[in-house]
């Protein structure tokens, strides 16, 4: 193929429709274990665009997009379509109901909160205790999440039930050239997959993986590459930008990525060691067409890939995430650009895939 | 009863940090223009609004107060793009990381309050409450664009918007105290269709929240005969279940402790019984830490009365309030003023001397 016959990798991979579906996205609840509204709007995107369709039994939607040539490559893209929340686990009266968190959550952050109950969306709050009644020494202390309670107010007796799911009452936003929402980890990777799919290059099986609780242990993933059984793999995430100032304003070492730098191609985090053709490759692709990137820090924190990447005789595997800063908060914010990037980037690479890359060495 | 929840809504959503009330002030006026005969901005901030009764002259003044002014955040500096900022009124920092807010410079600008990580505070920070001078807010703009939009010294009110919870009550920011603003809303309503001897002095007062500047002065201009502050009082519920709790949406308190006038307090406890509104009252041994206070000693003393409208999680942005509490309040009040003699001073006179 030569250069002139590429996809041109233009701007306009991320315009308003894109915007809006990403809005949707992150707007649905889909707390890990619950994930059927985000797997509504995939299946719904995803209809036109996949030539095999299924959902297996944990809830994973396993679509598959047909090469145009024989023993092409099989590439797994897998994006968790779950986030965190929480579940309520007793009912005290009055309107008033026990919960806990749905993966990983700071206790620090859900004081003074509204958020949404269950399938239809009960609005209700987590207070705190009014500073007028606190000590000095209290508020040196974190308030533990088993002294707050979900409050759908006095009326809301029996409204809620233990095991009903909740998550942060979040609106998306646009905020200039970035994004506001709750749950763009994932519902960033979601949407990139989703024009992948779009633009499924000839030269390889795509199959996606749109999988399930990612945030309580990868476990979606892992029965979704037992079932694809793919020749490599890719984990489209986010991943946090840590890139804030330090409280004394000396350098921050520890950024882990920053907003407006690209997409992150991951070598290394707590789960998995990616591996090396996947790296270069896709340094290669970004460098031939001029698509920044950065490297995510090494370190600590993981994707789908570790569960992938173990599966039956093992895959090949990388992750590649679209930065984002306050994960796991009642809202993050990520900048366009990156996202868009970040869908040149994985189009480039998968367009250039050698076909033999991952075939052992004879 | 006239449905208050929009006007109650609109409230919420104006900015009007203490000291800085116009927005807010500017949506009341524009509600009781038809309500009063005539209306007034003080010198310090507070909305003066009299409807006059129909005694003979000189008329005795009643003057019901409630604040306008919110608590919030001020920016203090800039940093890379992020605003650090202190606060204005009482705020808990452990409130406000994942906090929408509005910073309101040269534009509105939407924001979030952030926690940087573990990693980027002082050693021994993981898991502690981050203290406010290490939280930031970030707008999502580039740097450049903050450093054009932003400048130290502008406020940051709260972005949460009101939510309407089961069983008639209204979660949000700053229902401390424009809840009790609804009330004397809902007070000159029912006014409307009341005769009352005494002239009645509506007052939005400013300055509640850093230092009651609004209630001292105003009270020293109106100078009246007789005054009730309508304030928020604590509600019982998660994170306050303490002795000194009251229900919520069970019906407003009244006060009663050395801020209050024992005898006026008889008279308002009085009407209540009368037309049977539920209360508590709501015992008040020192400060009462409402504009009551700043009331009772202004010009040479004013009998002063204080009703209280319960509330959860007071100084969060998702303060919570019984609706019928607030139509109760209104209703009580406008019982209390049409109530009033020409001579009911002398009804409270603290000794009768010969």
């Amino acid at each position: 193929m030569s250069p002139q016959d590429r996809t041109p990798l233009a701007e306009s991979l991320v315009g308003d429709a894109q915007i809006r579906l990403l809005e949707r996205l992150s707007n649905a609840a889909a707390v890990s274990g619950d994930e059927g509204e985000v797997r509504r709007i995939v299946l719904e995107e995803i209809r036109p665009l996949a030539d095999e369709i299924r959902v297996d039994s944990l809830g994973n939607i396993l679509a598959a997009h047909h090469a145009g040539r024989e023993n092409a490559p099989r590439v797994m893209l897998a994006a968790h379509m779950d986030e965190i929340g929480f579940m309520i686990v007793g009912d005290d009266e009055d309107g008033l109901y026990r919960f806990d968190a749905v993966g990983g959550i700071d206790p620090r952050i859900l004081p003074g909160k509204a958020v949404l109950v269950g399938e239809s969306r009960i609005p209700g709050v987590i207070g705190a205790r009014p500073i007028h009644m606190t000590t000095t020494e209290e508020r040196r202390k974190t308030i533990p999440l088993d002294s707050l309670r979900i409050d759908l107010g006095p009326g809301g007796e029996g409204k809620a039930k233990p095991g009903d799911r909740a998550v942060f009452a979040t609106t998306f936003q646009r905020l200039g050239s970035s994004v506001f929402g709750k749950a763009l980890d994932n519902r960033l990777g979601v949407a990139t997959v989703i024009e992948l799919l779009r633009h499924a290059p000839a030269n390889i099986e795509l199959l996606a993986a749109f999988t399930v609780q990612e945030e309580i242990g990868a476990r979606g993933a892992r029965v979704a590459a037992y079932a694809l059984h793919p020749d490599a793999a890719i984990a489209v995430d986010s991943t946090p930008a840590y890139d804030l100032p330090t409280w004394d304003q000396t350098e921050n070492a520890l950024y882990n990525t920053h907003l407006g730098a690209g997409p992150a191609i991951y070598i290394a985090d707590g789960g998995t060691l990616a591996d090396s053709r996947w790296v270069n490759h896709l340094i290669a692709a970004a460098g031939e067409r001029g698509i920044p990137y950065q490297i995510r820090q090494p370190g600590r924190g993981g994707t789908d890939a570790s569960a992938i990447q173990r599966q039956r005789e093992g895959v090949p595997v990388i992750s590649v995430s679209v930065p984002g800063r306050y994960a796991h908060t009642p809202g993050g914010i990520a900048r366009i650009e990156d996202w868009q990037n970040t869908i040149a980037l994985l189009s480039a690479g998968l367009e250039a895939l050698p076909a033999g890359l991952f075939q052992p060495a004879a | 009863m006239n449905d208050i929840v929009p006007f109650l809504k609109q409230l919420l959503d104006a900015s009007g940090l203490s000291g800085n009330e116009g927005p807010v002030q500017a949506i009341i006026a524009e509600k009781w223009k038809p309500l009063v005969d005539e209306l007034a901005v003080s010198r310090v901030g507070s909305l003066h609004g009299l409807r006059r009764g129909t005694g003979a002259e000189p008329r005795r003044r009643i003057l019901l107060a409630a604040h306008m002014d919110a608590i919030g955040l001020i920016v203090s500096g800039i940093v890379d793009g992020f605003l650090r900022f202190t606060q204005i009124g009482g705020v808990d920092p452990r409130i406000l990381p994942g906090q929408m807010v509005v910073i309101g410079g040269r534009e509105q600008i939407p924001g979030v309050i952030v926690q940087p990580p573990d990693s980027l505070l002082p050693p021994g920070s993981a898991d502690r409450p981050v203290p406010m001078e290490h939280l930031l807010i970030d707008t999502g703009l580039e740097p450049e664009e903050v450093n054009r939009l932003v400048r130290p010294g502008d406020l940051v009110s709260f972005g949460q918007h009101p939510i309407e919870l089961a069983g008639d009550t209204l979660a949000g920011h700053s229902l401390d105290d424009r809840a009790s603003v609804a009330a004397v809303t809902a007070c000159l309503l029912e006014l409307q269709s009341r005769v009352h001897a005494w002239d009645v002095w509506a007052v939005a007062t400013s300055q509640e929240e850093t230092s009651f500047a609004g209630a001292q002065t105003s009270a020293f201009e109106i100078h009246p005969d007789l005054a009730v502050a309508i304030d928020v009082t604590f509600a019982k519920g998660p994170g306050y279940n303490d002795h000194g709790g009251f229900g919520l949406n069970k019906g407003p308190t009244i006060g009663f402790g050395p801020n209050i006038h024992p005898e006026a307090f008889k008279a308002l406890k009085k009407a209540a019984d009368e037309i049977e509104i539920p209360y508590e009252v709501e015992a008040i041994p020192r400060h009462s830490g409402t504009d009551a206070f700043a009331i009772q000693v202004a010009a040479e003393g004013i009998p002063s009365l204080l009703l209280g409208i319960p509330l959860r999680y007071m100084h969060t942005p998702v303060e919570e309030v019984g609706l019928k509490d607030i139509n109760r309040t209104g209703r009580l009040l406008a019982e209390f003023i049409s109530r009033l003699q020409p001579d009911f001073l002398n009804e409270i006179s603290l000794e009768k001397l010969p």
